[in-house]
């Protein structure tokens, strides 16, 4: 995904001169070839994401630009959260702040470096769009449709090498929007980042057993793609979220935030990761340990869903 | 373009400040009126014709860029911003009112002349490098100047970006610190001791200038050798009273939250029309190459 993102960026640098990378002493062979090409929009603002943020904001404030502020994990989100909000936000400067290693892609790392808050925090910022890409062809579209949109973005990627959810590029008519990766009546399983592929193959594990889902992925937390999630609602008994987050304000809330809105006829389940992760490991073990991989998500939804409704 | 001129003005201006400051405060029951008063003389200073502003195109590509980092004293810069014309000064009665564009702490959205609302501490320098980083790029020769208290140096974030901004060779960038001495609970030098401040940024690779914040002379002479060197940041020390101009005011930590009654208004008042009087009948000033003799280079080799 972070090659995907890169090489996105140097597409888009290429044709529009508003384009700045900064990242904060992080991203060692990825952001060379970026900053090779454009050593003007670049800067590495070094070990400190308070300054990091708030220059990104003086720097979108001055002139026209689009300034992408690249870490990992947490660094460029809950260090500098104020910055974000004060700075970023409380201005619309046009900053998009990245962030790779999103959910537990540096599992074996440890607490430090899982980012299984993140969409919460980032959701509850005025104005801030939020978005967690499933796979290089969203984090294409993404990274494009974040340069073409003036104002906060946040953009949560994986590391490299996830498996392709979509077969082909994709693209999105509007910020917000979802992709229908299937279609079945039987209930819906909604994903959002890189975990989505589980929640394909789970999908794939289901119908084998008789079992139709729709499957929706949503690159987009915020705002939200409430049509899709107020029909699959009316057209399906129950829905499953998926994500790399803990159970406070991410993906599933977002979609128990849409459902208030509209008919009940529905059965919302989330399956995401408890409020502490004590176990070290990488991010394959850490989704089993805790039934976010596609048999743990199958077992969950056999189990809680369909047996239940 | 900006249409104060001279020292004799700027003095003048600092009175003004000073005057809507204190109603301001009063009007609101709001506090901060001691930073604004140590505040006056440096903000007369640099809108008195030092900054390259334009309060009929606030949007000017090429302005100068000020922030006021130390949020809370927002009733001196709104004042000052009046009293350039950014703005009717009648709004400056408005001041933290229901439904006013003019908060507490600086607001931006719909104020002409304010850059970035501000009100936490330690966030108007790195937005401040990344505004001179985005002049370089563009080859703009505005400057962007940001106005830090003493105490808000505490905050980790100011010493971030005082880091890198030497490394971007960043000439047109400008710190002034109020240094009045005194933080929220007490003396700076009690809480978290500052000094050496000056030697602190020389050490980080700013050129440092230390002089009297309520000396006109001094911080004119000073402004006028910016920058101080080229391809290094300027950081301009300058040593201040908090309650500057209303005597009983000076020098006392209540007045970073007490808001003067009507008779303590009036008596404020009264001492700040005698010292406008004063600078009306002063007849001349310093030259800018006399003022600049005055100042004390405290760069630590």
């Amino acid at each position: 995904m972070r090659k995907a993102f890169i090489d996105t960026m140097l597409e888009v640098a290429g044709d529009d001169q508003r384009l700045n990378l900064v990242v904060g002493d992080l991203g060692y062979s990825v952001v060379e070839p970026f900053a090779k090409r454009f050593p003007d929009r670049f800067l590495n603002a070094g070990v400190a994401e308070q300054n990091m943020t708030g220059l990104a904001t003086g720097l979108a404030l001055t002139g026209e630009r689009i300034v992408f502020n690249y870490s990992i994990a947490n660094f460029p989100v809950m260090r500098c959260l104020e910055q974000i909000r004060n700075d970023v936000c409380h201005h619309q400067a046009n900053v998009k702040i990245v962030a790779v290693g999103g959910g537990v892609a540096y599992g074996a790392q440890g607490f430090s470096h899982h980012a299984v808050e993140d969409l919460a925090v980032m959701r509850a910022m005025p104005g801030m769009v939020v978005t967690a890409p499933a796979d290089a062809a969203e984090t294409r579209a993404v990274t494009r449709l974040a340069c073409a949109t003036p104002g906060p973005w946040y953009i949560r990627l994986g590391k490299n090498g996830e498996p392709g959810l979509h077969a082909g590029s994709v693209e999105f008519s509007r910020v917000g929007a979802s992709i229908q990766v299937c279609d079945g009546r039987d209930g819906t399983l909604i994903a959002t980042g890189a975990v989505a592929h589980e929640v394909a193959e789970a999908a794939r594990q289901l119908a084998r057993r008789g079992v139709h889902v729709r499957m929706l992925s949503m690159p987009f937390v915020k705002p939200i793609d409430h049509q899709a999630i107020l029909r699959a609602a009316s057209e399906t008994p129950w829905i499953v979220t998926v994500e790399e987050h803990n159970a406070f304000g991410g993906l599933g809330s977002a979609v128990a935030d849409v459902l208030t809105q509209g008919p009940l006829n529905t059965r919302l389940l989330r399956l995401c990761y408890p409020e502490f992760i004590h176990e070290t490991g990488g991010q394959a073990f850490l989704r089993r340990q805790h039934g976010l991989d596609a048999l743990g998500i199958v077992d969950f939804v056999q189990r809680e869903a369909v047996g239940n409704w | 373009m900006n249409p104060v001129r001279s020292e004799r003005d700027s003095t003048g201006l600092a009175c003004r400040i000073r005057r809507h400051s204190l109603k301001m405060v009063h009007r609101a029951g709001a506090s901060h009126i001691g930073g604004c008063l140590s505040a006056a003389d440096l903000l007369a200073q640099l809108y008195g014709g030092w900054l390259r502003v334009d309060p009929e195109r606030p949007e000017w590509l090429d302005r100068d860029r000020f922030i006021l980092s130390k949020g809370h004293v927002a009733a001196a810069l709104y004042a000052t911003l009046a009293e350039i014309g950014f703005f009717p000064r009648h709004w400056l009665d408005s001041y933290c009112a229901d439904g006013a564009k003019l908060g507490g702490h600086v607001m931006h959205r719909g104020v002409p002349g304010v850059e970035v609302s501000t009100g936490s501490l330690g966030h108007g320098l790195p937005i401040a490098l990344g505004m001179a980083l985005g002049l370089k790029r563009d080859q703009r020769a505005a400057r962007v100047v940001v106005l830090l208290s003493d105490g808000e140096c505490d905050e980790g974030s100011n010493w971030e970006a005082a880091l890198l901004a030497p490394q971007l060779r960043l000439d047109n960038l400008v710190v002034i610190i109020d240094c009045n001495r005194f933080q929220g609970l007490g003396r700076t030098d009690e809480v978290a001791a500052l000094e050496p401040l000056g030697a602190k940024w020389s050490a980080f690779r700013w050129k440092v200038i230390e002089l009297d914040g309520h000396d006109h002379n001094q911080i004119a002479g000073a402004l006028a050798a910016i920058p101080f060197e080229m391809d290094r940041p300027s950081l301009i020390l300058a040593h201040t009273i908090k309650g500057k101009g209303v005597s009983f005011m000076e020098d006392e930590l209540a007045w970073h939250y007490k808001s003067p009654d009507d008779a303590q208004l009036a008596a404020a008042l009264r001492e700040i029309d005698a010292q406008e009087e004063k600078c009306r009948s002063r007849s001349s000033s310093l030259s800018p190459a006399e003022a600049s003799s005055l100042v004390i280079n405290t760069e630590v080799s």
